[in-house]
Parts: structure tokens; C-alpha cells; sequence
């Protein structure tokens, strides 16, 4: 059932396509919504086995070469299913508004979708890699034609980082073709490669795919192209696609080459603290909000990347609960920030909002706004305290010394979202604040849909992590490249 | 008996004289019935084709010059059956793209025959007729119709494909005198033993390496080709690129592979350090390149190394067989697709190039604005050429360097580059051609009209279904790889 997530989203894009324009939005959101059902109904469904990348749909599809249509399902798949659809739903929501070539707008955006979840669900290498390189395409002309803030620049950026990360994957590929002869990932994840093939062909995988969840220092892409996006766009991918990466590489590098990444895991680690850390002062000193919500993500992926390092149930499982977090928070904070802020002031100066008294021109803005902040400060009750604690722990055990640095992390992650959500809305003393800016457009039923229903994610797994946990970490300690 | 073949490649000549019994107008519609006959008689071959048999099929044979052991004889197994197929798509596809003169059009006829000629004849001198008949057409198509620089171009592709084809003919008299036969099988037959003895051999294969190598050509035999393809006018440019460019990787195919087996495996490592140049000094040639013609014609040599990569692995060392398998089928499926997206390619650029009389990177820009169609179709044909999965040219390379990687590991990781910097050309010339502020000059631009679509759908079609379904026209020569592989084992 859960195949059908990709076949109604990519059957709705069709549907944009030949619909006249007036329904494309409404198109776009029935598929979406249908996929997040889906994904909800096998996520509540209790005789699913969530422990094994179990077959879903296996169809011969070029057999000379061992190439099958093969769709599999485990819980880690599952999440990321999840947020794919709840991040979707809500960037149809927050897209409700666009007027300028709609029907083009949803074509791309349920492309990204579409391409998204057949990335989690693939179970053949080589479809896998058919599916990630097709988000690639949508995305760029979704940021080049939609986008704003130098988006030919940010488009462009963003593609060809994809295309060099695709190619080092695309190699990483080949050599796992030609040494073992089978493209199944279930094949595979039992094959014993040398362990010389290992210790060069990880990290050429490995990169190849971190590139897309923002490793630094390649992960530049990031902030520029999370800028240039129009809002779904921004929303996509911090939510979905720079999880596409980090899904890549658990799922191909790291379990196949469970040699390599032990090799190569204290660089890992290394890395992805610096990424954590250093973006976050980056932030720090950002005027512009989108830039600061860039910036974050990145530092959020770094916990992904840090919690894949430990190579423990504990790490890895909240690195994936870490994907469905940032995934919502992400998705959320460019909401508030390139939706319900930029469309109605057309600025994202820190300087220009902060005049501007939004608290009392758009309060539900502020309250989503508060909720993201404290959601990415990783304060609990959310979501991304839950993922966060979780990675720290596995991260104790692995890494010690990580830990305390990250824990500095934090505190910058908690400095430079204070200070957004400070500047852009609460900077003016009430007293002095005339009502001038009241004239802004209230918040639309849309964007609140939206809203609430992110903040709903966010809050529903912060509150209760069990409810994601008890489907992750079976999954999670079924991989081969998890220390026991 | 007359047989199919026989019929394939005389249609294109009879329709090379009906031009002119015709008006000079009409010429380009003649041209296009005479296409669509010899395209039912090509799918007509392809459904006689027993896609299981091994070897040749459909084999005519006449006696023709006894004395010197030249005969007629035709025959089509796999690896010919695609390629009749290809030369029935681009020839076609080449006449929509352009209102070619009666001439012009005389003289792509006659090509047309030579190149179904050339890739079913299976006797040398029968071969070297219509290899040799191909290049005095592509010669005068340059020279008289190209458009600026066209002498200096014709009189480049002309020297250095005639130097070549000298070398070979050269060459191939050597081993009629050794061996006493020109026919392919029987040659390829001697191949494992050895054609000849001592240094002789060497010459030998030098005369038939740089022969091909100037016609596919492999870098540092290419300069003739980016002149060529600049100056020609749009449709020629789509058939020598589509069509005739595949005349050297069949070659090596067919001639070079199986005739010296013992020698490319000494020469192996410096035949792919070339082909790895190909790889990827072609696009960074072609990343530099201001016209998009020539930038299209670099990235044609960087993509007919691939098919080269894939043959040279995996005939210079010996590799499990299902490497060999998938190489070859990548083989086989990069001259189809590069045949294709390339002159889909150059189709565009012509399209461009009629609507604005330029056709330099930066004399366009925003046209997504403008044209939403042209760009969305055009960009399709780059994606396939730049290798993105789910159209027909990642296929064709994945296959390729699944093959060549288990042999020749190195050579294959620096080929990679090569699919980064196509897809960072394609991409810079994307963002200069459609995206930013409309340039002044394109504001009267046309999207495309109804014509032009009935053009490019079905060939854009054709790429996303090769790219989704392969398994159709793997079909046809998956009897002939095998039997090829072993021939190379």
C-alpha cells in the first residue's frame, strides 16, 4: 500500500498537467494529503514489519542486468515517508497563494515530492539513484523560475553541488555493481565486500551523499539555495530533500560498507561537529531571517551526520528522529519566515522587522514563530529536544569529547535563535510602537492549516518519542553497520 | 535475388535521383517520403530479425570481384540492425529540422545510402565502398552549404578523414596478402591467433586504429570535428553527428576488437588513457566553447568515448563475462542514444539559430520567459546528454562504467569527471540561455510551432521511454553481445 504514496503523487502531478490551472492547487493538495494518509494509515497499521527492509513490490524491469522496480519498507523508511508527507501537505498549503504559473509550480513541487518517496522506499540501488537524481531537475526549476534574493545564483549553486555529489555516488555505485554483481540492497547489505573496496569506496559514497545533507565544508548550497527558494521550495528542501543525503548515506554507505565507515567514522564525527558549531555562529551574525534559518539547518544536519558517527541503536535512532524533526521544524520556520513575514513585508532585514511591531501585526506569526524557535532550540516537549538528547547519548558513548563541544553548539543554537525571534518580534517597546503597520494582511486559513499542522508534528513527537522510537530502533538495530 | 537490405540501401539513391525529376521546392518533401519508405523497410527488417539467432542474418551474398576476393555481402546481426535503425531516425528527423536545398538534399540521400551500406556490409572492400562514398557527400554538404569558415572546415574534415581512410586501406591490403581474405568473419576468425607476424603487425594496426580514430574521432585526432559541426548547416550537423560519427565506434567494433585481440591488450593502457582524454578534456573544451554549436560538437566526442572506454576495458584484460556483457550492451546502447540526444541537440541549437541568425551563449537569455516550451524540450535533450537517470543516456553509461570498472578501476574513476563537467556545461549553458532577464534581441522570439512539436515529441518520447524501459531495445542485440563476448574472452 505504502508504494502508492509515489504512484498518487507522481499521478497527481500528471493530473496538474492536464487539469485547467483553476484546480492545480487543489490537485496538488488532494494527492499530497492522500500520500500523507497513506503513510499515516501503514504507520498506525500494527501488522507491518517495521524491523526488516521488507519487500514491498519487486517487478523485473531491465533483467539482463539484474535491474528490478524493488520498493521496500522498514520503520526508518517509514519516518522519513512521514515528514515527507507532512512537509508536503504543508508546502501546498503555504503555496496557496501563488498566482504566477501555477500549474508549472505543482508540476515541480510534486515532483520533488514524488522523487522523495521513492527514494525511501527503494530497495534497488539502481532505482534509488533514478529517483534521487530526479529530484534534482524539479528542484532547480523551482528555485531558478519561482525563487527570489539572486536565484538564478542559488539554483545553479544548488544543482551543480547535487550533480558533483551525484557523480562521486554515482561511481560509488558502479564499484558496488561491479564487485558484487547484484543491485538489491537487501542482497547487498549481506555481501561481504573487501575490505580495501571498503575503505575508498565509503567515503566516496559517503560524500557523495552528505554533500546533499549539508556536510561541511560542502555544504554551502545550503544557505544560498534555502534563500533563492520560493517558500515551498525552502520547505522541501530543508524538509525533505536534505534528508534524501542523509538517508543515503545510512542506508547505501554506511550498511554496505559497515568496514569503510568504521574506518572513517572519527572523521565523521569531526566533521559534523564543526558543521554544528560552526554554523551556528555563522547564524549568529546573519541580518537576513531566511540566512539564519539556513544556517540552522545546517547545524541541525550536523547532528544527523554526529549521531550516524556513533554507529550506535542509540545515535543513529535519534539521528533519524533528528530527520523527522528537522524535517517539521525546518519546514516550519521557513513558513513563518518566507510566507507569513516576506510575502507581507517583502523584507527579511532583521533590522527593517524589527521596526516593523509584527508581534501585533500578525500574533499568530509570532506564536508559530515562538513555537519553531523553541522547537530548534531543542527546548523539551519538542521534537527536536527528543531527536537531539537521543544523538547526545549515543554520542556519549562513541565520542565524549564530541559531546562537550556540541553541548556549545547548543548553547550558539539556542544564542541565534533567541536573537531572530528577538529582532523580528519583539524589539519594540510597546509603549513607543504606533499601529502603523497594521494595514499587513492577516494570516489566510492556509497558512494556519499549515502551521498547525507542523507544529502538531513537532509537539506530538516531542511529548511522546516512544510513538517514532518503537518504530525506528528495531529498524535501526537490524543494520549491519550498527555496533551491538 | 534483391533482399531487404539490398532494397534499404538503394531507396535513399532512388530518392536522391526522384528529387530531381521533381520541383526544386518539393525536394525536402520528397526526401521525407523517401525516408519514410526506407523507415517501413528498416522495421521491416527489425521484424524478420530473429532477436535469439546468433551471428548474421538475412545474409545476401554475390559474386562480385573474384579475382581479389571481393564480394557482395550484406547481412545485419544485432549491433547493424540498431544501427539501420538509427540511421532510419536521424535521417528523417535531420530533413524536418531545416529547409535543405534540392542539393543538399541529393547529397544526404547519397550518405544515407552509403551509412546503411556501411553498416551491413560484412566484406571489407565492400565496407571501404560505403565508407569511403560517405565522405565525398559529407564533404560537399560542408563545402558548399556550410556557412561561414566552411572551406577551411571542409578542406580539415576532408584531409583528416582521407588520411585516414588511406592508412586503413593500407592497412588492410597488408592482411589481404597475409590472409588471403577480406571477409569480416573469416578475419575475425584469425584474429585469435594472431593476422600477422612481427613488426608488420604493428603498422597494420596503427593504419586501422588511426583510421577509425580520426572518424569518431578520439582526441588527439578531433580537431577537424568541431569546425565541421560548426560550420554545417543544422541538419547535416544533426546527421554527422547522429549517424555518421557512429562509422568509427563500429569500426572498433567490428574491425579493431575482433581482428587484434593480442595487440589491444598491449596497447590497452595507452588506448584508454586517449579515450580517457577524450572524456574529459572534451567538455572542459566544450565548457569554454561561446557558440553552441561547437559546444554541442565537443560534448559528442566526449560522449563517443564512453562507447570507447567500455570496448577497450574490456577487451584489454580479461574480465568475468557478465562485465563483458554489460559493457558491451552499454556499448551498443550509448551509439543509439548518443545518436539521438546529439542530434536532438543540435536540433535545438538550429531552432535557436533560426529565430535569432546567432548562436553564441550570450546573444540569448531569459528566454524561459518567452518560450516555456522551447526551453522545457531543449532542456530534456540536455538532460539526457548530460547522463540524468530516467532518460535514455544514463542507461547506455551506467552499463558502461559497470563493465569498464571491474577491469580498468582507474581509467573508469577519471571517466567520471567527465559526466561532471558535461553536467556543468549543460548547466551554465542553461542558466545563459533561459533563465535571467530577457535579453533584448530574443523579446520577438516564437515558442514552438506546431511543426516543430510533431518533430521533437515522438524523439523526446523516444529518450524517456529507452530511459525506462531498455529492456525493448536490448532486445535486439542481446544474442550479438553475447556472442561478441565471447568472441572478445
Amino acid at each position: 500500500m505504502i508504494a502508492w504514496t509515489i504512484y498518487i503523487t507522481f499521478g497527481g502531478a500528471a493530473a496538474v498537467l492536464v487539469l485547467p490551472r483553476a484546480f492545480a492547487r487543489w490537485t496538488a493538495l488532494v494527492a499530497t494529503l492522500a500520500g500523507l494518509a497513506i503513510s499515516l494509515a501503514t504507520f498506525f497499521c500494527d501488522d507491518v514489519d517495521l524491523a526488516h527492509f521488507k519487500t514491498v513490490v519487486r517487478v523485473p524491469w531491465f533483467p539482463a542486468f539484474g535491474m528490478n522496480y524493488h520498493l521496500a519498507l522498514d520503520g526508518i523508511s517509514l519516518v522519513l515517508v512521514l515528514v515527507t508527507g507532512i512537509a508536503a501537505v504543508s508546502a501546498v498549503l503555504f503555496s496557496w497563494d501563488v498566482e504566477n504559473r501555477v500549474k508549472e509550480f505543482f508540476l515541480w513541487l510534486l515532483l520533488v515530492v514524488g522523487g522523495s518517496y521513492g527514494v525511501f522506499l527503494s530497495a534497488d540501488i539502481f532505482l534509488l539513484f533514478l529517483f534521487y537524481e530526479l529530484v534534482i531537475v524539479p528542484k532547480y526549476f523551482l528555485i531558478a523560475i519561482f525563487g527570489s534574493t539572486n536565484k538564478e545564483y542559488g539554483a545553479m549553486k544548488l544543482t551543480l553541488y547535487s550533480f558533483f555529489g551525484g557523480a562521486l555516488v554515482f561511481l560509488g555505485i558502479v564499484a558496488i555493481y561491479a564487485t558484487s554483481g547484484s543491485l538489491d540492497l537487501n542482497q547487498l547489505a549481506q555481501f561481504p565486500f573487501p575490505p580495501q573496496v571498503q575503505s575508498w569506496a565509503f567515503p566516496v559514497l559517503f560524500l557523495g551523499f552528505a554533500v546533499l545533507a549539508g556536510i561541511w565544508p560542502l555544504h554551502t548550497w545550503a544557505p544560498t539555495g534555502h534563500v533563492a527558494a520560493p517558500t515551498a521550495g525552502s520547505m522541501l528542501l530543508a524538509g525533505i530533500v536534505m534528508k534524501l543525503g542523509a538517508y543515503g548515506a545510512l542506508r547505501v554507505a554506511m550498511n554496505l560498507f559497515p568496514i569503510g565507515f568504521y574506518q572513517w567514522r572519527t572523521w565523521i564525527a569531526i566533521l559534523a561537529v564543526i558543521g554544528i558549531v560552526y554554523a551556528a555562529a555563522v547564524a549568529l551574525r546573519q541580518r537576513d531571517l531566511k540566512f539564519v534559518i539556513g544556517y540552522s539547518s545546517v547545524s541541525h544536519m550536523g547532528f544527523v551526520l554526529l549521531g550516524f558517527a556513533t554507529a550506535n541503536v542509540f545515535g543513529v535512532s535519534g539521528s533519524v528522529l533528528q530527520m523527522f524533526s528537522h524535517g517539521v521544524i525546518g519546514a516550519l520556520l521557513f513558513a513563518v519566515a518566507g510566507r507569513m513575514i516576506y510575502r507581507r513585508t517583502h523584507t527579511r532585514e532583521l533590522d527593517a522587522l524589527a521596526a516593523m511591531n509584527l508581534r501585533q501585526a500578525l500574533p499568530f506569526a509570532a506564536f508559530t514563530f515562538v513555537v519553531a524557535a523553541a522547537a530548534s532550540m531543542g527546548i523539551p516537549g519538542f521534537s527536536g529536544f527528543a531527536a537531539e538528547i537521543t544523538i547526545l547519548i549515543g554520542a556519549w558513548k562513541s565520542f565524549p569529547v564530541a559531546v562537550w563541544i556540541t553541548g556549545a553548539g547548543m548553547v550558539l543554537v539556542a544564542a541565534f535563535t533567541l536573537r531572530a525571534l528577538k529582532r523580528a518580534f519583539f524589539d519594540v517597546d510597546l509603549t513607543t510602537a504606533g499601529a502603523g503597520q497594521s494595514e499587513l494582511p492577516p494570516i489566510t486559513i492556509p497558512e494556519r492549516l499549515g502551521a498547525s499542522l507542523l507544529m502538531f508534528a513537532t509537539l506530538a513527537v516531542g511529548v511522546y518519542p516512544k510513538l517514532l522510537l518503537d518504530r525506528i530502533q528495531p529498524a535501526v538495530e537490524s543494520l549491519r553497520c550498527v555496533l551491538k | 535475388m534483391v533482399g531487404l537490405i539490398t532494397f534499404l540501401i538503394l531507396i535513399p539513391l532512388v530518392g536522391a535521383i526522384a528529387l530531381y525529376i521533381g520541383r526544386p521546392g518539393s525536394a525536402r518533401v520528397v526526401a521525407l517520403i523517401f525516408n519514410a519508405l526506407s523507415g517501413f523497410y528498416a522495421l521491416m527488417l527489425w521484424q524478420k530479425f530473429d532477436s535469439t539467432a546468433r551471428g548474421l542474418q538475412m545474409i545476401e551474398r554475390h559474386v562480385w570481384i573474384p579475382s581479389i576476393g571481393a564480394e557482395y555481402l550484406v547481412a545485419v546481426d544485432g549491433l547493424s540492425l540498431i544501427l539501420v535503425l538509427l540511421v532510419s531516425l536521424v535521417f528523417p528527423f535531420a530533413f524536418s529540422a531545416q529547409r535543405l536545398e534540392r542539393g543538399a538534399c541529393a547529397l544526404m540521400l547519397v550518405m544515407q545510402a552509403a551509412l546503411y551500406g556501411t553498416f551491413t556490409a560484412q566484406n571489407f572492400v565492400l565496407w571501404f565502398l560505403f565508407y569511403e562514398s560517405s565522405l565525398i557527400p559529407a564533404f560537399l554538404l560542408i563545402k558548399i552549404y556550410g556557412g561561414e569558415n566552411r572551406d577551411y572546415a571542409a578542406v580539415k574534415f576532408f584531409v583528416y578523414t582521407f588520411l585516414g581512410s588511406v592508412a586503413m586501406l593500407l592497412a588492410f591490403l597488408g592482411i589481404y596478402f597475409a590472409k588471403g581474405t577480406f571477409d569480416f568473419e573469416a578475419l575475425a576468425r584469425f584474429g585469435k591467433s594472431g593476422l600477422l607476424a612481427g613488426n608488420l603487425r604493428w603498422l597494420v594496426f596503427a593504419g586501422i586504429f588511426l583510421g577509425l580514430a580520426v572518424k569518431v574521432p578520439v582526441f588527439p585526432f578531433h580537431t577537424w570535428l568541431p569546425d565541421a559541426y560548426q560550420t554545417a548547416p543544422t541538419g547535416v550537423s544533426m546527421v554527422l553527428t547522429g549517424a555518421l560519427s557512429k562509422m568509427g565506434v563500429y569500426g572498433f567494433i567490428r574491425l579493431l576488437a575482433p581482428l587484434f585481440p593480442n595487440e589491444i591488450k598491449i596497447a590497452g593502457p595507452w588506448l584508454l588513457g586517449l579515450v580517457v582524454c577524450s572524456i574529459v578534456f572534451a567538455p572542459l573544451a566544450a565548457w569554454a566553447q561561446r557558440d553552441l554549436k561547437r559546444m554541442v560538437a565537443y560534448l559528442s566526442i566526449n560522449h563517443l568515448g564512453y562507447c570507447l572506454l567500455g570496448l577497450f576495458a574490456i577487451t584489454t584484460s580479461t574480465s568475468p563475462l557478465i562485465d563483458k556483457h554489460a559493457a558491451l550492451s552499454g556499448v551498443f546502447l550509448q551509439i543509439f542514444n548518443h545518436g539521438i540526444t546529439a542530434a536532438a541537440l543540435f536540433y535545438f541549437v538550429g531552432l535557436l539559430e533560426q529565430r535569432r541568425n546567432a548562436r553564441g551563449i550570450d546573444d540569448f537569455g531569459g528566454l524561459m520567459q518567452r518560450t516555456p516550451l522551447l526551453c522545457g524540450w531543449m532542456s530534456v535533450a540536455m538532460f539526457s546528454s548530460l547522463g540524468l537517470p530516467g532518460l535514455n543516456g544514463f542507461i547506455g553509461e551506467f552499463l558502461i562504467f559497470k563493465g569498464s570498472f571491474a577491469v580498468a578501476a582507474g581509467f573508469t574513476a577519471i571517466a567520471v569527471l567527465g559526466l561532471l563537467f558535461t553536467a556543468v556545461t549543460f548547466m551554465r549553458a542553461m542558466q545563459s540561455l533561459f533563465s535571467g532577464p530577457l535579453a533584448e534581441s530574443c523579446s520577438g522570439f516564437s515558442d514552438l510551432i506546431r511543426t516543430e512539436k510533431f518533430v521533437i515529441v515522438p524523439v523526446t518520447l523516444l529518450m524517456f521511454g529507452i530511459g525506462l524501459t531498455p529492456q525493448f531495445i536490448f532486445n535486439i542485440f542481446n544474442a550479438t553481445v553475447v556472442q561478441m563476448a565471447r568472441l572478445f574472452a
